[in-house]
């Protein structure tokens, strides 16, 4: 019943002629005796959460703890609103939804952690997006969830989504490979073009590093979710216009895990490097810490 | 190997901003909830590694008092967590140590005494994803990782208390998946972990306590 690997996944849907969403779902009942029903029930309540994190970035004044972040969201969807955007309308709003659950996030309000807290963010603004554009339901949206699910198990089981481990390309391409996926399975595509569409993404942001000021989940780990986000429908796009990707995911995995591996400490979250050590990090740095 | 559910991926549910400062510290302060007697006085942590150097940014320290006041990493309160811990009367104090001498990067030492003045400690890990590791009680290095349902014994270091132990699991049906016996000296005190598949019910605890050998049984369930 259980799966560990994408070729394992692409057998088990066609020999059944099943979902990516459903096969997950089916793992989870097999290997934790629960019934469908509360499974289901359970990732709508993660979904809720997203939800509401969504709304309370744009409806509170929201402050960092550090202080770098807070208010992003709001303005971002404002300009949208006013028929300003550059990106269009889904793009725009996926943009300022993640934005905002890093915001809750970073003011110690209530997230999902997808497949962490420093990333956040994308899922529930590709997410919050493709439900509103394509008028779906919410039944539909957390069934989705288990087919984003089965790709961070994939990457966890056989690489890693910690940013200590592997930067940013973990973390925020983790995330963004699981909406990737998510959004594929929502709009029609089949299970071979979910984990392409995943690939994709991971791809495109192979080598990411995590260097966050002062060591804080704010900068730049908050426009990297809405970076995260894009590169998501960036990716499905490609993949539902009948692009293959043409390494397997398995492999795409192996080597982000491997790029990660290469990377030098001071690139992994340490703050040692990157944006975090530019003069205007390190001044930002001490002034939150002192 | 324990299976990964999907639920450890899209999850978990948690106070942000970090899974391992924020979520992981909270989840170390309520093993101290469980294992502490009920009227604490005063508690001090004492912050190694990244917990000391970036505690505040990440509110490790109000997730730290929530998760010793018993919430769980859902709690919405967990930001006003040092107004409930003044409502209670709760004296906390945060030390920053630069010592090298701990386990993993981010560590807490969590010391507690009650109005009578008898002390508690325990040393764990937060170890990435909001897991965590117990690594030492009262100075005495253990482990345990609160993902099971986890029993801390306290007993005399005597023969026949650990068949005591094992005799209630299996009257209950309960089936351990770990076991790890600790003792301070020889014929002294001694310490029994077990992490169980199956909720342990009270009255397994009760019949467990009859024992005049177990000084008392503890029951974690994170």
């Amino acid at each position: 019943m259980d799966f560990i690997s994408a070729v394992e996944l692409i057998d088990k849907c066609s020999q059944e002629n099943i979902t990516i969403s459903e096969a997950m779902i089916r793992r989870e009942v097999t290997l934790f005796h629960i019934d469908r029903d509360s499974a289901i029930e359970r990732m709508a309540h993660s979904y809720d959460i997203m939800k509401r994190a969504v709304e309370r970035a744009l409806s509170e004044e929201l402050l960092s703890m550090g202080g770098l972040i807070g208010g992003e969201s709001k303005k971002i969807f404002d300009r949208n609103s006013k028929g300003k955007s550059v990106c269009g309308d889904i793009l725009s709003k996926a943009i300022s939804y993640a934005v905002g659950v890093l915001e809750v996030s970073s003011s110690m309000g209530l997230i999902v952690a997808a497949p962490t807290a420093g990333s956040s963010g994308v899922i529930p603004g590709v997410f919050l997006a493709i439900q509103e554009a394509f008028e779906l339901s919410d039944e539909t949206m957390t069934l989705a969830l288990f087919n984003a699910g089965a790709i961070g198990y994939l990457i966890t089981t056989n690489a890693t989504v910690s940013g200590a481990e592997a930067g940013c390309q973990a973390e925020v391409g983790a995330a963004s490979a699981m909406a990737a996926s998510a959004v594929c399975e929502l709009m029609g595509g089949t299970a071979e073009q979910c984990l392409d569409a995943a690939s994709t993404a991971l791809t495109n942001v192979l080598g990411l590093v995590c260097d966050p000021i002062a060591g804080l989940v704010e900068a730049p780990c908050q426009k990297r979710n809405a970076m995260g986000a894009s590169n998501a429908l960036i990716s499905a796009e490609i993949t539902l216009g009948g692009v293959r990707h043409i390494i397997p995911f398995d492999e795409t995995v192996e080597a982000m895990y491997r790029v990660g591996k290469s990377m030098p400490v001071e690139l992994r979250e340490t703050a040692m490097g990157g944006i975090a050590t530019t003069p205007t990090g390190c001044q930002l740095c001490k002034n939150i810490l002192n | 190997m324990k299976h990964m559910s999907v639920f450890e991926v899209i999850g978990p549910n948690m106070i942000g901003p970090s899974s391992s400062h924020t979520a992981g510290a909270l989840r170390i302060a309520r093993v101290m909830h469980k294992l502490a007697p009920q009227d604490i006085d005063k508690v001090t942590f004492i912050l190694y590694g990244s917990f000391a150097k970036t505690y505040k940014g990440h509110g490790t320290d109000k997730a730290l008092v929530a998760g010793l006041l018993g919430m769980d990493q859902e709690d919405e309160r967990i930001k006003e967590a040092f107004k409930y811990a003044s409502e209670k009367g709760l004296h906390y104090v945060f030390e920053t140590s630069d010592s090298t001498q701990y386990k993993h990067p981010n560590s807490v030492e969590i010391v507690v005494k009650d109005s009578r003045g008898n002390r508690l400690s325990i040393t764990g890990s937060s170890v990435g994803g909001g897991s965590i590791s117990i690594d030492k009680v009262n100075g005495m290095d253990v482990f345990f990782s609160g993902e099971y349902y986890t029993l801390f014994i306290t007993h005399d270091d005597q023969p026949g208390v650990v068949a005591h132990i094992t005799h209630c699991l299996s009257e209950h049906d309960i089936n351990i998946a770990f076991m790890r016996l600790y003792r301070e000296d020889k014929g002294k005190h001694a310490y029994t972990i077990i992490e169980a598949d199956e909720p342990i019910k009270e009255d397994v605890i009760g019949q467990m306590s009859m024992n005049e050998k177990i000084h008392y049984v503890k029951m974690i369930n994170l």
